[in-house]
Parts: C-alpha cells; sequence; structure tokens
C-alpha cells in the first residue's frame, strides 16, 4: 500500500527533478499558512463564544429605574432568593462612566437621573420568575433582564463567523486540492516522453503513478511544513499579544485538543495532496498518454 | 481463417500441431488488421500474416507504406481499428488496459528516433527494461555492464545520450532493446546510423538472439543487411497492404523452436 514511499535511487533518477524545484511547495505552504491561520481564528471563536455563552448563561441583571432609592430592598431580595449565588450592585460611578460614553460630560451630571443595576448569578434550575415576583415587591417598576437574551446577537455573530472559518478551511483545502491537480498535469506533460518510453517498455499505470505520488508527497510534505511553522510563528505572536491583531483576539484561548488539531492540518494536507495527485495522475494516464 | 493452415490439426485459436503432434503456435497473428489515426483514412488494410516463433523478418516498403505504423501495432503502441490481432497466443483484441504491460515486458524494440531518455545515463536507459520488470540492483549491474561492453560503449556507461554520438545513441537504443531477452524484437532502421561494422556486429548480434528463439522483425531499406541474413523472410508494405504473392506470411511454414 506504502510501497510507493521507498524509492530506489535510480528511480528517484527517472523524473529527474530536485524537491522544491516548482510551485508546489510553495502553493501549498500558502495554502497551509492560509489553512491554519483561519482555523485558528475558528478555533478561538468557538472558544471566545463557548465562554461568553457559558458566563451568560447564569448571569442576570435587575434594572432599578428610580436609582438607589430601592436598591438596599432589591439586593436584599435577590440574595434570600434560593439558587442566587452570587450578588453585586453596580457602582453608580460606573453606570455614570458608561453613560458619559454616550452623553459626554453631561453624563456625569447629578441631574441626570440614572437607574441603578443589581448583577446577580444563579445556579442552573433556578426558579427566576420567583425572583422576578421578589424584585418587583421590593422596587416597584424594577425588571429583570437574562444576559443571554441581550447577548444573543453577539452568540450568534460568534457562531456564525465560526461556521465562515469552517467554510473557509474547507474551500482553501479544495483550492489546494486544485493546486496539486494542476501540478500533477504539468508533470505529466513534462514528463509525457519518459512516460511513453515506460510505458513501451512495459511500465504499468502504478509504477509510472509512483514515481509522480512520492515526487507530489514530498513537495507537499516539505510546503506544509513550512507552512505550518510561518503559522505557527505568527500564531504565537498573536496569542503573546504583540500585536493589534492579539488585543482582537485578547480572552480567546486555544485548548490542547485545538492545538493537536492544528498540527495535524499539514499532515492531513499532504495526505490529501498525496491522494488527489494518485487520482489525477491514473485517471490522465488512462485518457491522454 | 485458420482452416487454411494445410495440413495441420487446430487445437484453440492460433495453435496447430505438425504432423508429428509437435504444438506449432504463431507467435504474431494479424487477421483482417486495418489501422488509421483519428478519422484519416487508413494507413493499413486487410493484413493478415502470421510470424512463426523464432523467425526472423525484414519489413521493406517505400517511405509511407506503413512499416512503423505495423511496428507500433506489433509493440502495441496502437490498437487495431478493425480486425482481430495476436501476440505470443493470446487474442488481443479485447485486452484490458492493464494486461498490455506484461505482453509489452516480452517484446524489445529499437525505435527509429531511439527514444532514449536524456537525464539518464547509458546505464540507466539500459537498465530501464531490468528494474521496470523488478530486478534487483544486484540482478541489473552485471548484465548492463556486459551489454554496454558487447555494443562497444563499456567505457560510455555514464554517458548522457545528448552526449552520445548517433550511433552510439542507436547502440544504447538496442541494448535497452535486447537487455531482457525478448520473445519479439522489434526494430526499426537499427542500422541506420552506424557504420558499416557496427551494423555487422549488431546483425549478429540479432541472429544470435534469433538463434536462442527470439523472433526478430526489423524493417529496413538496407538491401546489404537483408542479404547478409540467410533464411529471413520478407515482407513488403506497399500503401498499407501487404504484398505476399506467394502466400508464405499468410500460410507459413513451421520455423525453428516451433515445436
Amino acid at each position: 500500500m506504502f510501497d510507493w514511499l521507498f524509492a530506489t535511487p535510480s528511480e528517484r533518477r527517472l523524473l529527474g527533478t530536485r524537491p522544491l524545484s516548482g510551485p508546489t511547495p510553495w502553493v501549498i505552504a500558502i495554502m497551509t499558512f492560509s489553512i491554519m491561520i483561519v482555523a485558528a481564528a475558528g478555533l478561538a471563536l468557538a472558544d471566545t463564544a463557548s465562554r461568553v455563552a457559558a458566563g451568560a448563561q447564569a448571569r442576570y441583571s435587575a434594572q432599578i429605574p428610580d436609582g438607589n432609592r430601592h436598591l438596599p430592598a432589591t439586593l436584599q431580595a435577590i440574595r434570600s432568593a434560593p439558587g442566587v449565588t452570587s450578588v453585586e450592585a453596580v457602582p453608580e460611578a460606573d453606570m455614570r462612566k458608561v453613560l458619559e460614553r454616550w452623553l459626554g460630560p453631561a453624563g456625569a451630571s447629578a441631574d441626570l437621573p440614572v437607574p441603578a443595576l443589581v448583577s446577580f448569578d444563579v445556579r442552573p434550575g433556578t426558579d427566576i420568575a420567583a425572583i422576578e415576583h421578589r424584585v418587583a415587591a421590593a422596587a416597584p417598576g424594577a425588571k429583570v433582564i437574562a444576559h443571554r437574551d441581550s447577548l444573543g446577537p453577539l452568540l450568534h455573530s460568534l457562531r456564525a463567523l465560526q461556521w465562515l472559518a469552517g467554510a473557509l478551511v474547507l474551500l482553501l483545502g479544495g483550492a489546494c486540492a486544485a493546486a496539486v491537480v494542476l501540478a500533477a498535469r504539468g508533470a505529466l506533460d513534462t514528463h509525457r516522453f519518459t512516460i511513453e518510453v515506460m510505458h513501451g517498455i512495459g511500465a504499468t499505470d502504478h509504477q509510472v503513478t509512483n514515481l509522480f505520488q512520492r515526487k507530489i508527497a514530498i513537495d507537499a510534505l516539505i510546503g506544509s511544513l513550512l507552512g505550518g511553522i510561518a503559522a505557527a510563528l505568527v500564531l504565537l505572536g498573536l496569542a503573546a499579544g504583540a500585536s493589534f491583531a492579539g488585543e482582537l483576539m485578547g480572552g480567546a484561548t486555544l485548548g490542547p485538543v485545538d492545538l493537536v488539531a492544528l498540527g495535524l492540518i499539514p499532515l492531513a494536507l499532504t495526505g490529501l495532496a498525496t491522494w488527489v495527485a494518485r487520482s489525477a495522475v491514473l485517471a490522465t494516464l488512462r485518457t491522454a498518454i | 481463417m485458420r482452416a487454411q493452415w494445410q495440413g495441420d490439426e487446430i487445437r484453440q485459436p492460433g495453435e496447430r500441431v505438425d504432423g508429428e503432434g509437435h504444438v506449432l503456435t504463431p507467435i504474431v497473428e494479424f487477421d483482417s488488421i486495418g489501422l488509421r489515426y483519428g478519422t484519416g483514412a487508413e494507413v493499413l488494410r486487410d493484413l493478415d500474416f502470421r510470424l512463426s516463433k523464432g523467425g526472423f523478418y525484414f519489413l521493406t516498403g517505400p517511405s509511407g507504406a506503413g512499416k512503423t505504423s505495423l511496428l507500433k501495432l506489433l509493440y502495441l503502441a496502437q490498437r487495431p481499428t478493425r480486425g482481430r490481432l495476436a501476440l505470443f497466443g493470446e487474442d488481443l483484441s479485447d485486452a484490458t488496459r492493464d494486461s498490455l504491460p506484461n505482453f509489452r515486458r516480452r517484446i524489445g524494440v529499437v525505435f527509429q528516433d531511439f527514444r532514449l531518455i536524456r537525464h539518464l545515463s547509458a546505464f540507466d536507459n539500459v537498465a530501464l527494461p531490468l528494474r521496470i520488470g523488478g530486478a534487483s540492483e544486484q540482478a541489473v549491474e552485471g548484465p548492463v555492464r556486459e551489454m554496454l561492453a558487447w555494443v562497444g560503449l563499456a567505457d560510455r556507461a555514464s554517458a548522457r545520450p545528448p552526449t552520445l554520438s548517433g550511433g552510439e545513441q542507436q547502440r544504447v537504443a538496442i541494448a535497452r532493446a535486447v537487455i531482457n531477452r525478448p520473445e519479439l524484437l522489434v526494430a526499426d532502421e537499427p542500422t541506420g546510423n552506424v557504420d558499416a561494422d557496427m551494423a555487422k556486429r549488431l546483425l549478429h548480434l540479432f541472429t544470435a538472439l534469433n538463434r536462442l528463439g527470439t523472433t526478430v522483425v526489423v524493417a529496413t531499406h538496407d538491401i546489404g543487411l537483408i542479404s547478409a541474413t540467410p533464411g529471413a523472410q520478407i515482407i513488403r508494405l506497399e500503401n498499407g497492404a501487404m504484398i505476399d504473392p506467394t502466400g508464405l506470411l499468410k500460410n507459413p511454414p513451421p520455423q525453428r523452436g516451433d515445436a
């Protein structure tokens, strides 16, 4: 099954070309680099979305329209409710800072009424309706907001980006396969004479195919390793927060499984290129030569 | 068609028995063979002949008569567009592509344009049939050196074809064709680029192989070559058709090595 991997020196001389002599390794290096970056972004987005979703799942806010007047009673009502794990009143100064971003210095004016906000976390299965009743009793007009509802659109966007990254990985993989098909056909054209002589002497299609498959496999392995190393360096730079992109990705992490998946990409691309090359060469030999 | 093998008993396609019970098998059988390239006119038509195992044949005819096309059919570079072709006793009319290499390995070919691989040394070019046949490097070394010495190129083993003269290239091509001791040797103008002395040596090589049982078919215009080979039969082509006034090619007598 893998006899094509092991070439004698005389078999290597038959094609008369050195590894890295054509564009194939470089095309595959660029594809590997792109795929690894996109895949890493997709995996980081998935990690971010999971963490945001997990955090939002248990977090609620109670919004009290008339400010601090009912804040102590509301805090007490929430704290004493079953299932609540933590309660925290958002300081008025923080609220005004947020308003300042929208309203400018007027947001800091004491004349501007600011609602009070209480953030609290609950255990899974907690009766939120009961807490809403308690809050309404302590502060008429107050309402309880689930963070997952307000973060829903963001989570949807993150999931969409994650799927987009997956689709891009597949597209780039397809483009890589197409590049290998073109490279294989080009190699067949270049070596048409040698192939005709070999066929005339009694070489089988598989013997001829093994030569090209081995050459493209070596080119693909070298190219994908080069691309993989370049991508790993860029990702390390991002992870260290050494660039603007690193800031954008701040908080997103790649777990061990993600790192293993990324590490397998160069090998997977080498396997894909090898299989595609074999299929393309065999198909071309059967129809054209 | 085989009913015309007068005096012989027909046992199975392509096989006959002489009066003493010896099985006689023609190595090549052409029945109503025609060949055209694409949609053009037929370049070979209605070829009916048999070549006996161990025979020595010269293929002659004017330029454009179809000699090279006939040789291509013999070494399986082309398939006939009609008719029945059998080699080594096996009908190849419906042979699959995958089955052809095994037949080709039993045929040695000397091409008119040598067809040497330019980036390989003379040694590697001659060794190619052995390696394709699966021989180990140890099994290749001795026979290839011996064959190169025989064609006078022992000191040119590592030279590449572009650095060899036309005659030297032709000798490498001949060495490659015969290194496998083929059952059928097909040569297209094999002495066209060599001097008279080398032509004589090559003819000796062909007749020696013929004595060992190889059927030899040589396309040539060289009358000297033909006259220097007593016992050889002549196949003459004109305008894609065979001239066989005696009918000996259609119904050949048993040859040495048939039995």
